[in-house]
């Protein structure tokens, strides 16, 4: 692959999916919808609570991992390497 | 954090600063509305260039703003509001591309619907525009993001950096592995780019 290879594919690129228009805009006002947004799901504070609904699949991931890390002790240096 | 109907106005607020991402930065409705109606326009464009579709585009513009909104109290005035807020509608595209079924991804009509500089070049078939459009849609999102802003919208690789919150080294990485990707692709489909 060389530099003129990656032009070809830029320009391939470029024709098949052309560059937005700079001034493009939304079609309508969106601040109504910004308002209806705001009402239907109030703004929450990151409270500890909060964090821990967030990132349930997080603390899920860290207890697989512990759990695995005691079933198989000899993988933990393993693990600690790609850390 | 109170809801929006007991966000204070402007007129609540205790004076500290007569700034607006001061304002903002306290939960002031009024401050946020005028920092909306300037950046829109700009959020939306850059929310354009990554899904390509103007009304999911403006879907998202909406939620990105929400985002902006429920994240004001971890705004820091002394930034730019610009780079954050393109940040966060970075992460909301991604959010809305990896939600995105490949079955539904880009069709010709699509490509022809969207707002663009310039029209197709005639001189490279129509099939072949199609099924580049449809292998640069197969590109992981992580990936088509930084080529698509990078290779087709030519934007500035430190901006594209700094909109997706990785280094400039990671930006060329992802374009260039999204190039080998594409060719591959593009050969297995019999086209030679």
């Amino acid at each position: 692959m060389n530099p003129h290879d990656d032009d070809r594919i830029k320009q391939l690129l470029q024709q098949s999916l052309p560059p937005v228009d700079p001034a493009a805009e939304p079609s309508r006002d969106l601040w109504p919808a910004v308002l209806r947004r705001l009402d239907a799901e109030p703004v929450r504070s990151a409270t500890a609570p909060g964090l821990l609904r967030q990132n349930w699949f997080d603390w899920a991931l860290l207890a697989g991992l512990v759990v695995f890390a005691f079933s198989f002790p000899a993988t933990i240096p393993v693990f600690l390497y790609y850390l | 954090m109170p809801a929006r109907s007991e966000i204070e106005r402007s007129d609540n607020v205790p004076e500290q600063s007569d700034s607006v991402l001061d304002r903002f930065r306290r939960g002031d409705l009024d401050a946020f509305e005028s920092l909306f109606r300037e950046h829109q326009r700009s959020v939306y464009g850059w929310i354009l260039r990554i899904v390509r579709d103007p009304a999911a585009a403006e879907d998202l513009t909406v939620e990105t703003f929400w985002r902006i909104h429920r994240a004001h109290e971890r705004f820091e005035s002394a930034r730019l509001f610009e780079p954050w807020a393109r940040r966060i509608a970075t992460r909301a595209a991604l959010d809305w591309l990896r939600a995105r079924r490949p079955a539904s991804e880009l069709t010709d009509q699509d490509v022809a619907d969207l707002p663009s500089k310039s029209a197709a070049d005639p001189g490279i078939a129509a099939e072949i525009r199609l099924k580049t459009s449809q292998a640069f849609a197969r590109l992981p999102p992580g990936l088509r993001i930084a080529a698509v802003l990078s290779l087709i919208e030519e934007q500035p690789q430190r901006e594209v950096a700094a909109a997706l919150g990785i280094s400039v080294g990671a930006v060329k990485l992802r374009v260039f592995r999204a190039i080998r990707l594409l060719r591959k692709d593009l050969l297995e489909q019999g086209i030679t780019p």
